[in-house]
């Protein structure tokens, strides 16, 4: 069977891509367009890894198909820092150490700023159940409730 | 396998019932490509209803709603008038998966993926929900309870899907909640559901009740003998017990590895309990979420 022209905007630029059905938007990332910053976690839909947003709605890549991106705005983990400087949310995950082997790291950022593009004064408990559907094995999340909080204070007073 | 993204309901009911082979209907796809994955499913066809714009509309008319299939979870809890009007189905819906599943998760594919765990259905059963049914022969409706008869078994034949959820208009001192038993506070499966709607009149007597349970049976439960120990009451201890003892004895539980069935029969009751009264708070006007 034919494969689909899919034509999408990642992180504000117009991207062609041709898929089959079976292929996932994270497959499509990582395996052709080589945006392997998103990562491949669980593959189910349970750890958040592959988080991107989908016309500004956050989602796992692994639960969507390629061709359901056809006509969408996709965003990414690449489309973060604005060239060397990083993004408030990647900077204060830095100083709080909230990471440490990093796998889930793009997963959690992109969902953080998703949240504080929603609610840019969010409580601790808004925070943790927000990244609920973001796993982290490393942290015990303590650091990374913290770093997201203080990005999103440094955010509001920016 | 094959993939078509109709743009109307007759088109998608069309290849429902052209497929000679196993057609799925794709809508959030978060249990659909899950199932296809781990080889559970294997599809020959994905019809995605996505692009059918009755699919993904919130309507509001004569006071009720009428709720697209496709709409998901994060779009109900946006929709300011369904949330004052039914906190339970809007809290019902937000409880399954996580911030990412809510993005796509939608009403329909809660229904029709057929779980008797689904936490949407039961809040939706309680509320006196129907859904429309689209299909070769035209349309149809049947209140929620009649879809799922059984696990992964639906009562829609060859051809037909589901449009909408019509929601009747909030009843005047009417209130509505969903609570579910889960061993942790979020992303899990209910091991016991349970929605309640409640009508009071002027001096606090219930006019009208339904309770629903979810994960206590083959099916989602509409539980008419705890709504009759209601009805009529001032919703005191009495009844309250009485319904509670008849949502108990309604369940005819499975042991899984979420609980045993002893252990549902009587959280059927504490929740069964606890949410009527968070339900008889909202008619009286009380505010505020379950968590």
């Amino acid at each position: 069977m034919a494969k689909h022209h899919v034509q999408t905007t990642i992180n504000g630029d117009p991207i062609e891509f041709l898929c089959d059905t079976e292929e996932t938007l994270l497959d499509v990332l990582r395996n052709q367009l080589n945006m392997t910053g998103t990562k491949e976690g669980c593959s189910t839909g349970d750890c958040g890894a592959c988080s991107v947003t989908v016309d500004n709605r956050l989602v796992c890549s692994c639960l969507m198909l390629g061709v359901e991106a056809n006509g969408k705005k996709i965003g990414t983990i690449e489309g973060l820092a604005s060239g060397d400087k990083l993004h408030p949310l990647q900077q204060k995950f830095l100083e709080h150490a909230a990471l440490q082997c990093g796998v889930c790291t793009p997963g959690f950022l992109v969902a953080s700023k998703a949240l504080l593009e929603k609610n840019s004064n969010p409580t601790e408990t808004e925070v943790r159940y927000w990244l609920a559907g973001n796993l982290c094995r490393c942290t015990g999340y303590d650091k990374i409730v913290r770093a997201v909080m203080d990005a999103a204070h440094e955010i509001r007073s920016a | 396998m094959r993939y078509e993204a109709p743009e109307s309901v007759e088109k998608a009911c069309q290849l429902l019932a052209d497929d000679v082979g196993h057609a799925r209907i794709l809508a959030g796809g978060t249990d659909l490509l899950v199932q296809i994955k781990t080889d559970v499913l294997d599809p020959s066809l994905l019809i995605d209803i996505k692009k059918i714009q009755e699919l993904r509309e919130i309507n509001t008319g004569s006071g009720g709603f009428r709720i697209g299939a496709a709409v998901t979870g994060a779009e109900l809890k946006e929709h300011d008038g369904l949330r004052a009007a039914w906190p339970g189905i809007v809290e019902a819906a937000n409880l399954i998966g996580s911030t990412q599943v809510q993005g796509r998760a939608t009403l329909g594919g809660n229904l029709c993926n057929g779980s008797p765990a689904a936490d949407s259905v039961p809040a939706l059963i309680a509320a006196g929900a129907k859904v429309v049914i689209a299909g070769p022969n035209g349309r149809r409706e049947l209140p929620v309870e009649d879809i799922m008869v059984g696990v992964r078994k639906l009562a829609l034949t060859k051809g037909e899907l589901i449009v909408s959820f019509i929601v009747p208009p909030r009843p005047k001192q009417g209130g509505d909640a969903y609570l579910r038993f889960i061993p942790r506070t979020e992303m899990d499966i209910a091991v016991v559901g349970c929605g309640v709607s409640l009508q009071l009149d002027a001096d606090g007597t219930c006019t009208f009740a339904r309770l629903a349970l979810g994960a206590v049976a083959e099916r989602p439960l509409l539980v008419g003998d705890a709504a009759k120990a209601l009805i009529g009451s001032k919703l005191d201890a009495k009844a309250v017990d009485v319904a509670a003892a008849a949502a108990s004895a309604a369940c005819r539980p499975i042991d899984d590895k979420r609980g045993t069935k002893a252990f549902r029969i009587k959280v059927a009751a504490v929740l069964a309990r606890r949410t009527i009264q968070i339900a008889l708070d909202r008619a009286h006007g009380k505010t505020g979420t379950t968590h």
